[in-house]
């Protein structure tokens, strides 16, 4: 399993990172399913939670492509999208246990994603490990950097 | 839909999933018998639709909501496509895993679907 050492630098990501991106993809539609279905249908209910869970599915989705095209601009639009994921599941985790009143309709990030089997806590802890150990390099392209794939 | 059947539909799903992932880990690319299952897991979803289209007509009705239902189980439905064609297209170890956490995830949708169905009564 030495394929990715000779392949040549592409948009396309190695190793472990696949799984990564396999993840986020899953975890961004099941956020916009969501997101869809409160909004058709119950959106008069509560328009702060669903317009989070919308932004929260936007993100996702953005922090997948991100991870998927290896540009320097792509880089950094994955540490934004990844970062704001944590800032906004601890945030809304915490007040949603301090303060349940504040949240009462679920959204992805309630109560650290504990909906989601805590999959949007660990992810961005994930993507931020990951990032760090993928810089794109300043010059050119992606550095390939993977050491076991 | 049909209780016993998605109860089957989680028998199949789980197990596979776990297959797929721990064969993946130990090194494997994806096999006939890795796309084999996420293809199975495919396709006991698409019964599982027409089940769903049909029921009502016999007198089994969702107690939730038919919106959340649909949606689960439209996504639910490409999952196993797209990981299918990411294996096709990267034969490495990593999709044998991907095809594995699809399954499982669409276990855990399917889970969801069947308490939306049968069990929440809105």
């Amino acid at each position: 399993m030495t394929q990715s050492a000779t392949e040549e630098p592409s948009h396309r990501v190695s190793g472990i990172g696949r799984l990564l991106i396999a993840v986020y993809g899953v975890l961004a539609l099941a956020a916009t399913g969501r997101s869809f279905v409160q909004i058709a249908s119950e959106f008069e209910d509560a328009p702060l939670a669903y317009s989070l869970s919308a932004l929260a599915a936007v993100v996702y989705v953005a922090a997948t492509v991100a991870l998927i095209k290896r540009s320097r601009r792509w880089y950094r639009i994955a540490w934004i999208t990844i970062s704001f994921e944590l800032l906004g599941v601890l945030v809304v985790g915490t007040l949603s246990l301090v303060d349940p009143a504040l949240f009462q309709h679920k959204t992805v990030w309630s109560v650290f994603g504990q909906g989601y089997g805590f999959v949007p806590l660990v992810l961005p802890l994930l993507g931020m490990w990951w990032l760090r150990r993928h810089p794109v390099s300043v010059a050119a392209g992606p550095v390939i950097t993977e050491s076991r794939a | 839909m049909i209780e016993w059947f998605t109860w089957l539909q989680l028998a199949i799903a789980v197990p596979g999933g776990l297959l797929c992932v721990v064969l993946g880990l130990a090194g494997r690319k994806p096999t006939d018998l890795t796309m084999g299952a996420t293809a199975l897991v495919e396709l006991l979803l698409i019964v599982q639709l027409a089940a769903a289209i049909a029921a009502p007509l016999a007198g089994n009705d969702a107690t939730g909501s038919l919106l959340e239902f649909y949606t689960y189980l439209v996504s639910a439905m490409l999952l196993p496509v797209v990981a299918g064609f990411w294996a096709l297209v990267e034969r490495s170890r990593w999709s044998t895993v991907i095809l594995g956490v699809t399954c499982l995830s669409v276990a855990v949708m399917v889970y969801r679907m069947n308490q939306i169905w049968n069990v929440q009564g809105s």
